[in-house]
């Protein structure tokens, strides 16, 4: 039998405003585990009563920064876990959580590529964790990355992301927004179809490793226009989220 | 060790009470949508070539047309599903084959004690076979009176309630029998061999 993967007590080192809405914690682990790229960890509130409600959140940082681990989280609507995460949690407290979590949407560094990373609004969280664990690695796997948010002030890592676009290390970024873009905006400005898949995909050849994250209707789009443009099925790995996905 | 942690701040404002608290397992909450999850795109079956088997350890398989499985003896099922990215549905309602209805067209090697179920794009998912018996597990084609959505496993999948969802195998075509356990797709990448909520075995190793 297998050891369990056991709750600790993680201290927050810091809180980082990503946008409006989403926010970084960043968390130093008592007995830290080196991650995959893509995984997850759950984390669990109690309450003086025992009441508990645990959820899952994809790590944002690469494997490769020992001891800690990000997580970025985005409020929902009524939340009760992102809630608590974004307007209680502080610098300094305790949180319980237990992870790395999940070997299937993930991808290390020494399966090359290329690759192909299409994200949703914090569907990009994952994927995050891919590119930083590619820089950090050194790896110069082609890579492009296809980011679709509602406005410009969503994007989350849009300055990080634009760094190391900018490294000449073979990675790519697109962006598309779907609701509103800034004067003398020039990525997309509608969401993610055919056309912009063909144009997106196509440099990167027949079969890219793809992995795409997002909400359930934008994972859907993008997965059957990469299937009709050609990839095979089996290239393409999902992570969706609904409204109840945190 | 973590027993006894609280956490700071925190007062549980989304808690179920009452009769419906009960039936939220552990680290569980209610949702009134289907959130849908899987692993790679969403198939699309061709009726026409569709077939759904009972293969393994059984005297001589048997493998149904789409036309012959709407033939076989459907039932109502009224249940709640857990899936292990933490949401609860209760009170949903289906429309199937009982697993039980199948196994009379077969005859079982009594040597048979686990069982993979297998879909057409691939995925598996294992268990033992007493967890799908006795009323425990159907294959469905309607939700919520309606045909079963692709995204969610339309045109047919499996549904086993007492263990998490991702045991419930979508666009399911047949069950294979064994003597013994053989772990699936998630049960080979991080998640528990047996996945039973009230247990919480979400990952291996719980």
């Amino acid at each position: 039998m297998a050891t369990p993967i056991a709750w600790q007590i993680a201290s927050v080192a810091a809180i980082r405003p990503e946008t409006p809405g989403v926010k970084t914690i960043a968390l130093k682990l008592p007995q830290w585990m080196r991650h995959r790229a893509g995984q997850h960890y759950d984390v669990r509130l109690t309450a003086p009563d025992g009441y508990q409600a645990q959820r899952s959140y994809s790590i944002a940082s690469a494997p490769e920064s020992e001891g800690k681990v990000e997580l970025t989280v985005e409020r929902v609507a009524d939340g009760e876990v992102s809630g608590y995460l974004h307007e209680v949690l502080m610098q300094g407290d305790l949180v319980e959580v237990r992870g790395p979590i999940g070997g299937y949407f993930v991808w290390d560094a020494v399966q090359g590529g290329p690759l192909l990373l299409i994200a949703g609004g914090s569907g990009v969280v994952p994927l995050m964790a891919m590119l930083r664990h590619r820089a950090a690695a050194g790896s110069q796997a082609p890579a492009r990355l296809l980011y679709s948010a509602r406005g410009a002030e969503d994007l989350i890592y849009k300055d990080e992301l634009d760094r190391l676009a900018a490294d000449g290390w073979g990675l790519q970024v697109f962006y598309t927004l779907t609701r509103s873009q800034p004067p003398g905006w020039s990525g997309y400005a509608r969401r993610i179809d055919a056309a912009m898949l063909r144009e997106v995909a196509g440099p990167l050849g027949p079969s890219p490793m793809v992995f795409i994250c997002g909400p359930t209707l934008m994972v859907e789009a993008a997965a059957s226009g990469l299937l009709a443009a050609g990839i095979a099925e089996d290239r393409i790995k999902t992570e969706r989220f609904g409204p109840s996905g945190s | 060790m973590a027993d006894g942690f609280i956490s700071r701040g925190f007062a549980g404002k989304g808690r179920e009470t009452g009769a419906r608290s009960a039936r939220i397992p552990p680290g569980q909450h209610e949702v009134k949508d289907f959130p849908v999850l899987s692993a790679g795109p969403t198939p699309r079956v061709n009726l026409d070539r569709w077939s759904f088997s009972l293969e393994g350890l059984v005297r001589q398989p048997v493998k149904w047309s789409w036309a012959e499985f709407q033939g076989l003896p459907a039932q109502d099922f009224l249940c709640d599903i857990h899936c292990v990215t933490k949401w609860s549905k209760l009170d949903t309602r289906w429309r199937g084959v009982s697993v039980d209805t199948l196994l009379e067209h077969v005859e079982l090697d009594p040597k048979a004690k686990f069982v993979t179920a297998f879909t057409i794009e691939g995925y598996t998912t294992n268990m033992p076979l007493e967890d799908i018996v006795n009323g425990r597990a159907f294959v469905a084609y309607e939700y919520a009176g309606k045909p079963l959505e692709p995204a969610h496993g339309g045109p047919i999948r499996l549904v086993v309630p007492k263990l998490y969802l991702w045991k419930s195998a979508k666009w399911v075509t047949g069950l294979r029998f064994m003597e013994q356990d053989r772990s699936g797709f998630w049960e080979s990448a991080g998640y528990n061999n047996h996945g039973d909520p009230w247990k919480e075995e979400r990952y291996t190793g719980d």
